[in-house]
């Protein structure tokens, strides 16, 4: 075989890829902190799940989510997942595990309140391409009183909701430079109930969970891949010998 | 076999199983781009059968229509795998599109006698952009709609007419319920139709005329008592033993994409499109899915709209016409003269460039870079007709055309309210052009060895 126009080909790809980014620069914006996603730590998505419920869920929703799905998949049972579940059904029944994971939220008051309905962030991880925004966004607030809840996030700009774990990590304030200029460091102002450390992992259990929550098939789907791989790997040298065989009579 | 007999005293299943596979004679030298012919048709299979799974459980509706992909995501068991097959499938189809195309256009698969096989399956193509635009609609995500907003937006521009025609797109005056039931009935029933009936037609028309080769040789002028090309060997079972070994690598690819990184980095599934649709909220940044790229990258190289949807459209028309643009009897670029091998080079690297410019955000030196891709876009063209006679043709004359006519373009969009910095991109990146036009013209004009064709064998090679 003539490798000319493959080599053309090949060419062709590499020149491209190395003049277009030549001439592109970015935006300026905070680069994300890394979250280190793994979504096969079991235990830190099922504090995950918890802290979700506790903290983000009587706003954000995960209305594409079921508790007994999550409970499957965190290695838990339907009554580890009850106390989860805070919602009532028409007939004021507390949902029951099978229930899409909405809140009581009811988006009209919602604007009433804040102004915009707080957004269902089941795939929230992946509108923002992976766990590392998130992460960097659950410690990226800090105290800022131009701002109706007192804070700002260096990771999401003029952000209009409150810090809700402000509890759990206190208040960090944003470092200045010499010229007075602000720059990317936060500090603790104010301490809250967790250390820093413990504070990092709680970030990082949401971050975990969310991930998961966003796409649940990530958990098997490189299972399957590895097996179907394997399969075609094997049906590939098959398939190659069965060629080779028909084709020796072709010169 | 009886039952053979009797099928075939009342369908020609015999007949036709000879006809176009058994004893469909194809040259013995395909070479890697020959495999993207079967796998375009695997692509479509996958994708009609993924996609009839999919409408099982898929609501076309506006309130409905984010909320049912992630139901299929969740609680459709194997849903995720279906749909993951299917938007995977949809850029493979592409990619192995535009390979084929390459083929096509490095072999001179597209000259006589096969213009019409060019013609439809240029149409294909543009079918098949059609299926995959309306397609992305349907998930009803932000890059959905906006994707879709900035296109149907298009026909606004036509003059007079534009409105009527982008209402009747729509059928409404915004993208709303009844664009997605539309663009629905579109995507899984008419345009899928046409694209079958085309590929039938593509490939009735092929064995017509029988299949060309990386030599560019005519196989069937040289033929043994029996009247089977010298270099023919049966389709089957030589080439679909080989097939099926392009299949299974093609598989593969695409199985680990589909298992292993099914959002293909952002550029299968946009991330920004697993958010659902407000009409609202406008994306700062708005990319169409990466095979529409490039055509994009023309698209916003033209400053007034209405030129620049001519130019977009203008883009993919000018592939049709190819065939009788290109009349040089030699049709692999191996016996061309390196002129035209350079040329090739020229194209395939602008196509990509265009298609990457197309995802980023612009920028005065990506604006300047785009627009100078399209220009070495649309003088591929003149250039490949420049060089179907490159004995008799006066190089030097073209030359000056081709540059006056680049020169004027830029004449008409030079403005005196540049800024310094768009002012010096713009004369700076003018080299791009006069760089290609010296080394496609004056290049075969100065030195004879880049004009040389080479004699092309009577029998293949390899």
């Amino acid at each position: 075989m003539k490798l000319n126009s493959f080599k053309l080909l090949l060419a062709a790809a590499f020149l491209s890829l190395a003049v277009a980014p030549a001439a592109y620069s970015a935006a300026e914006k905070e680069p994300n902190l890394d979250a280190n996603v793994d979504v096969s730590d079991k235990v830190s998505l099922a504090r995950g799940a918890k802290y979700y419920a506790n903290f983000c869920m009587g706003c954000h929703s995960l209305e594409f989510s079921r508790y007994n799905r999550v409970a499957t998949d965190l290695g838990l049972t339907e009554a580890d997942i009850k106390p989860l579940i805070f919602t009532r059904d028409d007939d004021d029944n507390i949902h029951k595990p099978g229930a899409l994971m909405v809140n009581a939220l009811r988006t009209k008051d919602a604007i009433r309140w804040f102004g915009i309905a707080p957004p269902d962030l089941t795939v929230i991880a992946r509108s923002r391409g992976g766990g590392d925004w998130l992460y960097s966004y659950f410690k990226g607030f800090y105290k800022d009183d131009s701002r109706p809840f007192g804070v700002n996030n260096l990771y999401f700009p003029n952000v209009g909701m409150p810090h809700v774990l402000q509890e759990l990590q206190g208040l960090q304030q944003r470092e200045v430079d010499a010229d007075g200029n602000p720059t990317s460091t936060l500090t603790i102002l104010e301490p809250g109930k967790l250390s820093v450390g413990e504070y990092d992992q709680v970030a990082k259990d949401l971050t975990n969970f969310l991930v998961y929550v966003g796409e649940p098939a990530q958990l098997h789907r490189t299972f399957y891949g590895i097996l179907t791989l394997l399969f075609l790997l094997v049906l590939l040298v098959l398939s190659y010998l069965l060629k080779k065989e028909f084709w020796k009579d072709i010169h | 076999m009886s039952l053979l007999n009797w099928i075939d005293s009342r369908f020609p299943l015999t007949e036709t199983w000879n006809k176009h596979i058994a004893e469909y004679y194809a040259p013995k030298n395909f070479n890697f781009f020959y495999f993207f012919g079967s796998l375009a048709m695997l692509c479509l299979v996958l994708q009609i059968v993924t996609g009839i799974f999919l409408t099982m459980h898929y609501k076309p509706d506006a309130e409905m229509a984010f909320a049912s992909v992630e139901y299929i995501m969740r609680d459709v068991p194997g849903g995720w795998f279906i749909r993951y097959m299917h938007s995977t499938g949809a850029s493979m189809f592409f990619i192995v599109i535009y390979l084929h195309m390459f083929r096509g256009l490095i072999y001179g698969s597209f000259k006589g006698p096969r213009e019409l096989v060019w013609l439809i399956g240029m149409l294909i193509y543009l079918a098949l952009m059609a299926e995959a635009f309306m397609g992305y609609l349907l998930p009803w995500g932000q890059m959905s709609f906006w994707g879709a907003q900035v296109i149907i937006n298009l026909f606004n521009t036509i003059p007079y007419i534009g409105d009527v025609v982008s209402t009747t797109i729509r059928g409404d005056f915004v993208i709303s319920d009844p664009t997605l039931n539309r663009f629905f009935a579109f995507h899984v029933v008419a345009v899928p139709l046409i694209l079958v009936g085309l590929v039938f037609v593509h490939i009735v028309a092929l064995h017509t005329v029988g299949s060309n080769n990386p030599d560019g040789v005519e196989i069937k002028k040289l033929k043994d008592e029996k009247g089977i090309p010298l270099d023919g060997i049966a389709f089957h079972p030589y080439y679909t033993v080989k097939d099926i070994v392009g299949v299974v690598v093609f598989l593969i690819v695409f199985f680990f994409i589909v298992f292993f990184m099914p959002e293909g980095g952002g550029y299968f599934i946009e991330h920004a499109n697993f958010e659902p649709a407000n009409a609202l909220k406008t994306p700062e940044h708005i990319a169409p899915v990466w095979y529409f790229t490039p055509f994009y990258t023309v698209l916003r190289a033209v400053p007034d709209p209405w030129y620049g949807t001519l130019a977009m459209f203008a883009a993919i028309a000018v592939l049709f016409v190819l065939p009788w643009l290109d009349k040089n009897p030699i049709k692999s670029v191996r016996y061309r003269n390196k002129a035209h091998l350079i040329n090739l080079a020229w194209f395939s690297v602008t196509f990509i460039v265009l298609g990457v410019l197309g995802v980023m955000a612009v920028t005065d030196g990506l604006k300047e870079l785009g627009t100078r891709g399209t220009q070495i876009y649309f003088l591929f063209f003149a250039v490949t007709y420049v060089h179907s006679r490159p004995r008799q043709v006066n190089y030097l004359m073209w030359f000056v055309i081709l540059l006056v006519s680049v020169l004027f373009w830029d004449l008409l969009r030079y403005d005196s309210s540049f800024t310094d910095n768009q002012s010096s991109l713009f004369w700076q990146m003018l080299l791009i052009p006069v760089a290609y036009l010296a080394t496609t013209l004056l290049l075969p004009h100065f030195v004879g060895a880049a004009n040389e064709e080479k004699e092309v064998p009577t029998r293949v090679t390899g």
